[in-house]
């Protein structure tokens, strides 16, 4: 089925989105190429069925945010909030993605083949997200659901006041955040985690050769003698 | 908010096109910073180690654009017992003086009080005013500006009132300047440790603390890189700094990473921008090394 083409410097990001969540949008089922994205912001925000949409450069903020169904690639870099609050669907980031990538996001998978910045995953609710490069400090903060796969390095206090979320991480981690762990690599890990890596298209990491990091659990319950040492 | 823009011309040949390529950035951050803007642009230093260039903001006092600049410059050159020369551009103006570049600051603030000095140095010129980014642009016809780097802000003011003498970039000492987006939460602290130092506030604008703080450790002494380690100790809040120096640019994001910075790099130029918006027009950005800055790491390229 022919797709269709929208050209972001002879038409307007609410042109297109517009068109996304209109009745004929939805139905598309070719690809819908954005061209010329520049680093607008909002590109294929709130997308609600199953669309392919491929943006051809650098996205600007809150690309792909609140994702459902679609399956979105930006061959660029993406800004802050790539697929924030995704429900379900696909984004991919070819590039890298700056702060906040997949925050709070529900379901669904974010697949960012070079770095992520700080906070990467902060409060994920259930969605994946892979990472083929490394991500900045901060990343999995109070992730409640969900599982991020880190192939290259993470930076400091990660996983800080974690639920539960699973990280796996195959580089080195500057530093664990409060109530983080590592924890071994089970049966289950190895399975969930080499479907992700294929899922990603990034097969060529072996599952074996990641950390596992979950919550101790101990911030779950107030505890008087703590002392504020967590 | 506010957004940032910063652009250094690698090849000398192509420094007639540093106008043309920075304008369409700074009016690309006006979403970011539609209340006032601004830019430092240093081109080659003059030739008489003597003479400095002193720009001056005419705005404030009563005349405005038609303040009598050449009758401030006869008065001048009186003064200073040397040649003086003026170039005016709406409520702006760059006077040329040899002889004690101080003395000759004091005179235009007596002169009249009202006139806001911008900058002084052998390389640097400095704009801003408050109003939208396109029409400061215009006002004073960026587009057509020279040099081989620039240093640029627009501003949503958070930290203190919308006036000209507020809007960045601030300078300190000469050749010297700095744009800033975020809020610093320990200015006052700054101002307090370098007040008894003798070193004087023109407003109470978070970002004159830290640019007045790096631009004194340089003075006692410490290389730019240096005064910006001690910077990471001292400066204390939000912040994507840029600054410029006779040769250099400079850039430094806060711990935590909370304000933008994305930067894109051809063999032509580095380009700085708080967002890819302001990026996106240059010149064989499709080839261009697109990276964001790391925070609390020091980039510095040499013009």
């Amino acid at each position: 089925m022919e797709g269709i083409n929208f050209d972001l410097r002879q038409q307007t990001v609410r042109d297109l989105n517009s068109f996304l969540h209109s009745a004929e949008g939805k139905a598309k089922r070719g690809t819908i190429e954005v061209h010329h994205p520049d680093g607008a912001h909002s590109i294929a925000a709130g997308l609600n069925a199953p669309v392919k949409v491929v943006v051809h450069g650098h996205a600007g903020y809150y690309a792909a945010g609140m994702n459902m169904h679609a399956d979105i690639t930006i061959e660029g870099s993406a800004g802050t909030g790539v697929a924030e609050n995704m429900m379900s669907g696909r984004v991919h980031v070819k590039g890298f993605a700056s702060n906040s990538a997949g925050a709070s996001a529900h379901g669904g998978l974010l697949v960012i083949d070079g770095n992520a910045a700080l906070r990467c995953g902060i409060s994920l609710k259930g969605g994946s997200i892979v990472v083929g490069g490394s991500v900045g400090s901060f990343s999995a903060f109070m992730a409640q659901a969900g599982r991020m796969v880190v192939c290259g390095d993470a930076g400091d206090g990660l996983g800080d006041s974690l639920y539960e979320a699973v990280l796996y991480v195959k580089g080195s981690i500057k530093s664990l955040g409060a109530d983080a762990q590592l924890e071994p690599m089970g049966a289950e890990d190895l399975q969930i985690l080499s479907d992700l890596l294929a899922q990603a298209g990034m097969g060529q990491h072996s599952a074996a050769d990641f950390k596992r990091v979950a919550s101790k659990r101990e911030l779950y319950h107030w505890n008087a003698d703590a002392n504020q040492e967590y | 908010m506010c957004g940032i823009i910063g652009l250094l011309i690698k090849k000398p040949a192509l420094r007639s096109e540093l106008g043309r390529w920075m304008t369409p950035m700074l009016i690309g951050m006006t979403e970011r910073g539609p209340d006032s803007a601004g830019l430092a642009v240093f081109s080659d230093p003059l030739s008489d180690d003597h003479a400095r260039k002193i720009s001056v903001y005419s705005g404030l006092t009563a005349l405005g654009s038609g303040f009598d600049w050449h009758a401030l410059a006869a008065a001048l050159e009186k003064h200073q017992d040397s040649a003086v020369t003026v170039q005016t551009k709406d409520n702006h103006a760059i006077i040329t003086v040899t002889g004690d570049p101080e003395q000759a600051q004091r005179f235009i603030k007596a002169y009249d009080p009202l006139l806001h000095l911008l900058s002084l140095g052998r390389s640097i010129d400095l704009y801003k005013d408050v109003g939208m980014p396109a029409a400061v642009a215009q006002r004073y016809d960026f587009a057509h500006m020279t040099g081989s780097h620039v240093v640029g802000h627009t501003r949503m003011a958070t930290e203190s009132a919308v006036t000209p003498d507020r809007a960045h970039p601030f300078t300190a000492g000469q050749d010297f300047c700095m744009v800033h987006n975020g809020s610093l939460s320990n200015p006052y602290q700054i101002r307090r440790m370098l007040e008894p130092r003798g070193i004087k506030f023109d407003t109470d604008n978070d970002t004159e603390s830290a640019c007045r703080f790096i631009e004194w450790r340089m003075r006692e002494g410490d290389d730019l890189k240096t005064a910006l380690e001690t910077g990471f100790d001292e400066l204390d809040g939000f912040y994507t700094l840029l600054m410029g120096t006779e040769n250099q640019l400079a850039l430094i994001r806060d711990p935590f990473a909370c304000k933008p910075a994305v930067i894109a790099e051809t063999d032509d130029y580095v380009a700085i921008a708080s967002e890819f918006r302001s990026l996106a027009h240059l010149p064989d950005i499709d080839h261009a090394y697109v990276f964001e800055p790391a925070p609390q790491e020091m980039y510095i390229w040499k013009a």
